[in-house]
C-alpha cells in the first residue's frame, strides 16, 4: 500500500511530541503523531491522580501552542486534548512504533500491529519510561490484564494476581490486599530486589495470610474463564508443577524495557553503554541519522516545558527556519557580566576553543551544560571556595587565572583552559584546597550532576577528568613540591580500579605489590582473630591503603575490603620506587603514617572483636557511604521521642527521622534518617536537579523546586524520603502545659493545616541547615542518647564512657 | 560520640553546683549575724533569693525542652546542669533556714522542694539505668520487632492446633485471644496481667499464661506418639510465646517507670512554686 507521505511524523504523544504536533498543525505542515498508549502522554497519565504539576524551571518561557501552566495532571490533560482538537493535530492512538526504515525524505515506519507510515522527517519523542514488560504469555492481551495500577481503592472483592518481585509489584499487593483476594507470583525464592521496608511488609503478609506468594513460580498461560465469576484462569509454572488460578485481574509488574535499545535499533548512535547516556545531538536536535530528530526526555531534557518548547522549535529546524531556542535570553543574561559584547553563540564558541575538556562536547550539549552553568567574573583575590567547603561543583577557567593552595606556602598557578574542582566532584568528599582567583579571573561553575552526566555521555571529558584527577592526586598525596611533569610518567602507569560493595581489594597473606588510593567510595580494614575476621578500621576517600607493602613488608597484614562501591587508585612497587625518588621526604612520611597506624591497631586490640561487629553491623547498614548519621545510643534512650518533635517541629511538621525503626546492634540503633551519602543515591534522577549538596556540614537538601515526582523515595536505599504535604501546626507550649488546650508542641497535629493547592513533595533529613545551633534532633536529646557522627568517628563507639 | 547529661561537658556543672554549695557552707559559717541566723539575715536573703531563682529556672527546663526552635545550647546541657544545680538546693535553702524549721507555710514550702528532688534523683535512676535494662532484656530488637514475634507465633500455633482436640484448640485459641499486655497507666506500672483463658466452660486468669501452660503440659504427659509429638510442638511454642509476652511486660513497666516519675515531679513543681510566692509574701508582710 502507498499511502501518503507525511512531512513530518511525530513519534511519541508525551508533552514534546504534542507541542510538535501542534506546532506542524498549526503551520499546515502534513504531520502524523503516532501514541503507543490509547491516549496522549502516557508518563503524565501514570502520575498519581490529582498531582499537582509544577511547570518548572519557573523562568523559563514556554513556546508551543499547547497550553502549560503549573495545576492538576486532570486539567493539564484536558486541556491537551481540547489543543489537539482545535489545531487539528493528526494523532494516531494504540500505535506503536517498532522499526524504522529508510531515509531521510522516506523513512517507513514499522507499526507493532503490522501497519506502516511513511514522512520525510521523523521526531522522536519517546520519553524515558519505556514500555512495561508484557507478562508474554498466551492470552496476555486479554482486557483484564493491566501493566499499572492508577488507584487501588477502585477495586474491591476481586481475585488479583500480581507478578512481579520488584517495589511496584509489592506495593500494588499490599494496596489490593485489604479489600481484595490477592496473589503475588515471584520468578525466584525470594524478594531480593525489594527495599527493605517494602520487603519486610511484604514478608509479614504472606506470613499472616493477607497476600498469598508463590515462589519460584512463573505465568504459563491464560486460560478462558470456566465460571461466570471469573474473568479467566491464570495457569502457573510452580517449582511442584502447574497451579491454575481463576481471576479476575492480572497486574503484570515486570518494569519497563529503556527504550535505548528500540532507538539503537533506528540507527541512533550512543556514545557509550553507561545507562543514563544520551544521543549525541546537534544543536537542532538532529541525530546522526540525518532526518531523524530527538526531543524531551529523551534527549536528555527532563522536564515538561523543556520538553514542550523543543516540540516547537524542531518542528521549525525541520522546515529549515533558524529560531532562536527559547531558553536564549537564559543564556544571554549569564553573558551579561562578561567585560566583552558578543553574540551568545559566539561565547559559547570561545568558550569551547578555549577550554580544552570542553573541546569535544557538541554545540547542543554545551548549551546545556551553561545553561545548568554560572560565570562568575571575579577580583583578584577573591576565594572560589575553601579547603574543607562541602560543596563539589565543577570549575573551568575561561579568563585569567587561578592560585590552588595546597597548603598553607604552596600556591599553584593555574590558567585559561585549565579546569578546578574534579577532586570532590569525583570523591564526594570535602574540597582539598583553597582556589583564589587571580588577575581578570572569569571561570564557569557547572553543578556536579551536570557534570556528571557530562561525564557519562562523552568519553574524553571522562578520560580528561581522570588523567587530570591522577596527576593531581599524586602530587597531593605524595609529592606537593614536585612539579606536574615529572609526575606524568608516573601517573600513566597508574591504575583505576572499581570495586563492588564486599568486594575483597586485597586479603591478608598476599604479595603486597601496590598501594591504594582511595578516591571515592570507604573501605574497611580486617585482620584474623583466632580463625574470624574481625573489622579493625574503616577508610575513607582520599586516603591510602596497603601502603605498608611498599614499605618493606612483603605480604598483606590485613584484609581491605569494599564497604560500598568504590574506586580506587593503585600504584605499583615500580612507580612507587620512582615516586620516592623524585619526592623527597615522602619516605619518611609514609614510615609515620604507617607507624601511627600499627599503634592505633594496637592500641584498640583489648576491645578489637567488640568494636569489629559492631563496625561490621554499622557497614551492613550502608553506613560506608555515610557522611553524617545520626545514631541513638540505646543505653541512654528513654524512649521519649523529643528527637523526632523537634524535628516535626522545625520542619513544617513532618519529622524526617523514625526513631523507632531501624536495627540495632549491641547498644547503638540506626534509626531510619538520611545518612547525607558521600555519593547520594537520591540524587540520581530528580527532573528539576532539586536535590543538593552543601552549606557548612555537606547536608543532602531537598530545594524548593522538588516536582514531587517520587523518583528520589525510590532511589534511596535507606528508604529515608517521604512524600509529604507541608502543614503548619500552631501551638502554644503555655496554653497546653496550663490548661491543656491544643497539640502538644512538635506533635504532628491532625489539625495541622494543609493549604489549598498543596503537593506532596519530597522532604528529608536537611540537617537543620536553617537552624542556627544545628541538628534539632540532637539538641532536643535530653540524655545525650541522640547524636550525629561520620563514619571516621565509629570504631570509638565502643569505647563510651556514659 | 555519645556521652550522657552526667558526664555533660566533662561534668561541668557539677562542678559549679560543687562550688555553689562549698561557698555557701563557707560563708554561712564565716558569717555571725546578731539574732540567730535564719532567712532574715542579709544572708538569709541572699542565699534565698540565688535559690528561687534557682527553682524558676529548674520549672523552666519544661518550657526550654519543648522550645525546639530555639533556645540556648542543648536539652541535654540544661538537663545537666538541672540535675546538679537542683540538686545543690538541697544544701543553699537548708542554710537559707538557718534550720529554723516548724509547722508553717515556710517549712511546707521546704518540704515541697525536698519532694521534687528526691523525685528527680529518681528521675536520673530511671533515667541512667532503665534504658540499659530494656536493651539487655529485649536483645536489642525494638518492642515493635517482639510484638511481631508474637503475632507470628500466634499463627504458627493456629496452624498447629488446626486438628487438635476440640479443648486443646479452646484452650490454645482463647489463651491467644484473651492475652492482655499494656492496660491503663496502672496496670502498666505494675505490670499487672490481666489476660484471662477458657478452661472447661470457665473464663480463668491466664496470669503470666500458667494456667494455659499447664493444662498443656498435663495434656503433653497424657498423651503419646504422634499426638505427644505434636502436642509437644504446641508446648514448646506456646512456651515461647509465653516468654516474649514476659519481656513485652517487663519491658512496657520498665518504660512506665521511667515516665510516671515526671507526672509526680511536675505537679508538686507547680505547688512549690505556689508555695514560694505566699512564702515570700508572708515574709515580706509579717516581718
Ligand atoms: C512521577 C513523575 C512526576 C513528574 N512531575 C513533573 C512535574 O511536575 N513537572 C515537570 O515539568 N516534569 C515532571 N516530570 C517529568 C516529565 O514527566 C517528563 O519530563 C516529560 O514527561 C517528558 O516528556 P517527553 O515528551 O519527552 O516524554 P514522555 O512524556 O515520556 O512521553 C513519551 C510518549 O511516547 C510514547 N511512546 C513510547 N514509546 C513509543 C513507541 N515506541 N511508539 C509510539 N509511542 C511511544 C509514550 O506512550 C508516551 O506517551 C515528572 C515525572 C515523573 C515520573
Ligand atoms: C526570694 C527568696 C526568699 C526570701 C526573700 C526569703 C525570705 C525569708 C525570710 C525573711 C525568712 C525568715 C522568716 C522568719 O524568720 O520568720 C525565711 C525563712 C525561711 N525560708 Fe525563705 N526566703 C526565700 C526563699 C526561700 C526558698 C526558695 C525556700 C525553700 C524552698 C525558703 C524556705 C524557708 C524556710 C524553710 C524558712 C525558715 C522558716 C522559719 O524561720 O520558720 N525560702 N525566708
Ligand atoms: C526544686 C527543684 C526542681 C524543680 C522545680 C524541677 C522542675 C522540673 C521540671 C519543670 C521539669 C520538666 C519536666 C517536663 O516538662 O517534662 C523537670 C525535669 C527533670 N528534672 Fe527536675 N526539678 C527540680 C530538681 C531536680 C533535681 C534535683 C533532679 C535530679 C537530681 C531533677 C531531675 C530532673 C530530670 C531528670 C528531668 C527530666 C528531664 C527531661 O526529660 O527533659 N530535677 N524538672
Ligand atoms: S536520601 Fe538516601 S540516598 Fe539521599 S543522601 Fe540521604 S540516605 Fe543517601
Ligand atoms: S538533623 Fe534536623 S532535619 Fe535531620 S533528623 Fe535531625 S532534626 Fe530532623
Ligand atoms: S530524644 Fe533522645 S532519649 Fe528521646 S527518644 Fe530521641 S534519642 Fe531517645
Amino acid at each position: 500500500m502507498i499511502g501518503h507521505i507525511y512531512d513530518i511524523a511525530v513519534i511519541g504523544a508525551g508533552p514534546g511530541g504534542l507541542s510538535a504536533a501542534a506546532h506542524a498543525a498549526e503551520l499546515d505542515v502534513s504531520h502524523i503523531l503516532l501514541e503507543s498508549s490509547p491516549r496522549i502522554a502516557n508518563t503524565i497519565q501514570k502520575y498519581q491522580k490529582g498531582k499537582h504539576v509544577m511547570a518548572e524551571p519557573g523562568i523559563l518561557p514556554l513556546r508551543s501552542p499547547m497550553d502549560f501552566d503549573a495545576g492538576k495532571r486532570e486539567a493539564i490533560l484536558e486541556g491537551w486534548e481540547q489543543g489537539i482538537s482545535r489545531h487539528n493535530v493528526n494523532v494516531r492512538y494504540s500505535a506503536e512504533v517498532s522499526k524504522i526504515d529508510g531515509e531521510k525524505g522516506a523513512f517507513t515506519i514499522g507499526l507493532v500491529n503490522g501497519e506502516s507510515v511513511t514522512a520525510k522527517h521523523l521526531v522522536l519523542g519517546i520519553g524515558l519510561q519505556g514500555n512495561p514488560r508484557q507478562l508474554g504469555i498466551a492470552g496476555d492481551q486479554a482486557g483484564f490484564v493491566q501493566y499499572q495500577l492508577d488507584d487501588p481503592d477502585e477495586y474491591k472483592d476481586e481475585v488479583i494476581v500480581v507478578v512481579g518481585a520488584g517495589d511496584a509489584a509489592i506495593e500494588n499487593a499490599l494496596a489490593l490486599a485489604p479489600s481484595n483476594k490477592v496473589y503475588i507470583v515471584n520468578r525466584k525464592d525470594e524478594f531480593a530486589r525489594a527495599k527493605e521496608g517494602n520487603l519486610n511488609l511484604i514478608m509479614a503478609a504472606i506470613e499472616s495470610g493477607e497476600v498469598e506468594c508463590f515462589f519460584g513460580t512463573t505465568p504459563a498461560r491464560i486460560d478462558p474463564p470456566t465460571d461466570d465469576q471469573h474473568q479467566g484462569v491464570f495457569v502457573l509454572n510452580t517449582s511442584t508443577g502447574e497451579a491454575t488460578v481463576p481471576v479476575h485481574r492480572i497486574i503484570g509488574r515486570l518494569g519497563a524495557i529503556a527504550p535505548r535499545g528500540l532507538v539503537e535499533s533506528f540507527g541512533i548512535e550512543f556514545p557509550n553503554d553507561d545507562p543514563s547516556a544520551i544521543p549525541a545531538l546537534s544543536s537542532q536536535y538532529e541525530s546522526n541519522v540525518p532526518g531523524v530528530y530527538v526531543i524531551g526526555a529523551l534527549g536528555g531534557y527532563p522536564l515538561i516545558k523543556q520538553a514542550m518548547n523543543q516540540g516547537y522549535e524542531v518542528v521549525e529546524y525541520v522546515l529549515g527556519n533558524k529560531v532562536k531556542p527559547a531558553d536564549h535570553n537564559l543564556i544571554a543574561a549569564k553573558f551579561l557580566p562578561l567585560p566583552f559584547e558578543l553574540e551568545v553563540d559566539e561565547v559559547l564558541e570561545m568558550m569551547q576553543q578555549r577550554i580544552p575538556v570542553f573541546e569535544h562536547v557538541n554545540a547542543l550539549q554545551f548549551r546545556e551544560l551553561m545553561l545548568d552553568s554560572d560565570v562568575h567574573v571575579l577580583k583578584k583575590g577573591q576565594v572560589i571556595f575553601s579547603k574543607h567547603d562541602y560543596d563539589n561543583s565543577f570549575f573551568t577557567i575561561f579568563e585569567g587565572n587561578v592560585e590552588i593552595e595546597v597548603s598553607e606556602n604552596i600556591r599553584i598557578p593555574s590558567g585559561v583552559g585549565n579546569f578546578f574542582g574534579e577532586m570532590s566532584l569525583i570523591s564526594g568528599r570535602r574540597r582539598s584546597a583553597t582556589v583564589i582567583a587571580g588577575d581578570e579571573c572569569v571561570v564557569i561553575e557547572t553543578p556536579r550532576r551536570t557534570m556528571n552526566k557530562l561525564i557519562s555521555s562523552v568519553d574524553a571529558v571522562k578520560r580528561v577528568l581522570d588523567q587530570t584527577f591522577i596527576v593531581r592526586t599524586i602530587q597531593q598525596k605524595f609529592a606537593p613540591e614536585t612539579p606536574i611533569e615529572d609526575l606524568m610518567s608516573i601517573a600513566e602507569k597508574t591504575q583505576i580500579n572499581r570495586y563492588a560493595p564486599g568486594q575483597v581489594i586485597f586479603s591478608q597473606g598476599d604479595v603486597g605489590d601496590s598501594l591504594h588510593f582511595i578516591r571515592n567510595g570507604s573501605v574497611t580494614v580486617s585482620g584474623d582473630l583466632d580463625g574470624k575476621e574481625v573489622v579493625m578500621s574503616y577508610v575513607p576517600a582520599n586516603q591510602t591503603v596497603g601502603e605498608m607493602a611498599l614499605l618493606g613488608n612483603t605480604t598483606r597484614g590485613a584484609t581491605v575490603k569494599a564497604t560500598v562501591k568504590t574506586e580506587t587508585l593503585s600504584l605499583d612497587v615500580e612507580s612507587f620506587q620512582m615516586l620516592l625518588t623524585r619526592a623527597p621526604g615522602l619516605k619518611e612520611r609514609m614510615q609515620q603514617v604507617a607507624e601511627s597506624r600499627s599503634l592505633q591497631n594496637i592500641e584498640s586490640q583489648s576491645s578489637a572483636e567488640e568494636e569489629g561487629d559492631l563496625l561490621s553491623f554499622l557497614m551492613g547498614q550502608g553506613l560506608g557511604e555515610a557522611t553524617d548519621v545520626l545514631l541513638i545510643d540505646e543505653g541512654l534512650c528513654v524512649a521519649c521521642d523529643f528527637c523526632e518533635q523537634a524535628c516535626a517541629a522545625t520542619h513544617d511538621g513532618t519529622s524526617r527521622l523514625n526513631r523507632k525503626a531501624g536495627p540495632t546492634f549491641a547498644h547503638i540503633h540506626v534509626p531510619t534518617s538520611c545518612r547525607h551519602c558521600e555519593d547520594p543515591s537520591c540524587m540520581k534522577d530528580c527532573p528539576p536537579d532539586a536535590i543538593q549538596r552543601g552549606g557548612a556540614g555537606g547536608e543532602v537538601f531537598i530545594g524548593d523546586n522538588c516536582i514531587g515526582c517520587g523518583n528520589c523515595e525510590q532511589n534511596c536505599p535507606y528508604d529515608v524520603i517521604q512524600m509529604s504535604y507541608k502543614t503548619e501546626a500552631p501551638s502554644s507550649y503555655w496554653k497546653w502545659m496550663l490548661f491543656g488546650f491544643g497539640d502538644k508542641p512538635g506533635k504532628a497535629s491532625s489539625a495541622g493545616v494543609v493549604a489549598e493547592n498543596a503537593i506532596k513533595k519530597a522532604v528529608k533529613c536537611d540537617m537543620c541547615m536553617d537552624q542556627p545551633g544545628g541538628p534539632a534532633c540532637v539538641r532536643a536529646c535530653p540524655t545525650g542518647a541522640a547524636a550525629r557522627m561520620s563514619p571516621e568517628d565509629f570504631v570509638d563507639l565502643v569505647s563510651v564512657e556514659h | 560520640m555519645h556521652t550522657s547529661f552526667l558526664s555533660h561537658a566533662k561534668g561541668r556543672y557539677f562542678w559549679l553546683a560543687v562550688l555553689l554549695i562549698l561557698g555557701s557552707i563557707v560563708i554561712y559559717a564565716m558569717d555571725n549575724p546578731t539574732e540567730a541566723p535564719n532567712g532574715g539575715t542579709w544572708l538569709g536573703y541572699a542565699l534565698g533569693t540565688i535559690a528561687a531563682l534557682l527553682i524558676v529556672w529548674l520549672a523552666y527546663l519544661g518550657r526550654r525542652k519543648r522550645n525546639f526552635a530555639h533556645g540556648w545550647g542543648t536539652v541535654k546541657g540544661w538537663v545537666s546542669a538541672h540535675v546538679y544545680l537542683g540538686s545543690s538546693l538541697l544544701v543553699v535553702v537548708t542554710l537559707h533556714t538557718g534550720f529554723q524549721f516548724g509547722w508553717n507555710v515556710h517549712t511546707f514550702t521546704f518540704g515541697l522542694m525536698c519532694l521534687v528532688i528526691f523525685s528527680g534523683f529518681f528521675g536520673v535512676f530511671a533515667y541512667r539505668t532503665y534504658p540499659s535494662a530494656r536493651n539487655d532484656l529485649k536483645k536489642s530488637q525494638t518492642l515493635d520487632d517482639v510484638f511481631l514475634k508474637v503475632e507470628k507465633i500466634d499463627t504458627e500455633l493456629a496452624r498447629l492446633t488446626a486438628d487438635s482436640s476440640s479443648d486443646m484448640k479452646m484452650v490454645v485459641t482463647s489463651a491467644i485471644e484473651r492475652t492482655v499486655v499494656g492496660g491503663g497507666y496502672r496496670d502498666q506500672l505494675f505490670g499487672r496481667d490481666l489476660s484471662s483463658v477458657v478452661l472447661g466452660g470457665n473464663v480463668v486468669s491466664n496470669k503470666g499464661q500458667q494456667q494455659a501452660l499447664g493444662f498443656l503440659v498435663e495434656k503433653l504427659s497424657r498423651t503419646e506418639g504422634k499426638e505427644n509429638q505434636s502436642v509437644g510442638e504446641i508446648v514448646r511454642v506456646f512456651n515461647t510465646r509465653k516468654r516474649l509476652l514476659d519481656i513485652i511486660r517487663e519491658d512496657i513497666r520498665m518504660q512506665s517507670t521511667a515516665q510516671v516519675w515526671l507526672l509526680f515531679h511536675i505537679p508538686v513543681t507547680f505547688a512549690l512554686i505556689a508555695a514560694l510566692i505566699a512564702h515570700i509574701f508572708s515574709v515580706f508582710i509579717y516581718r
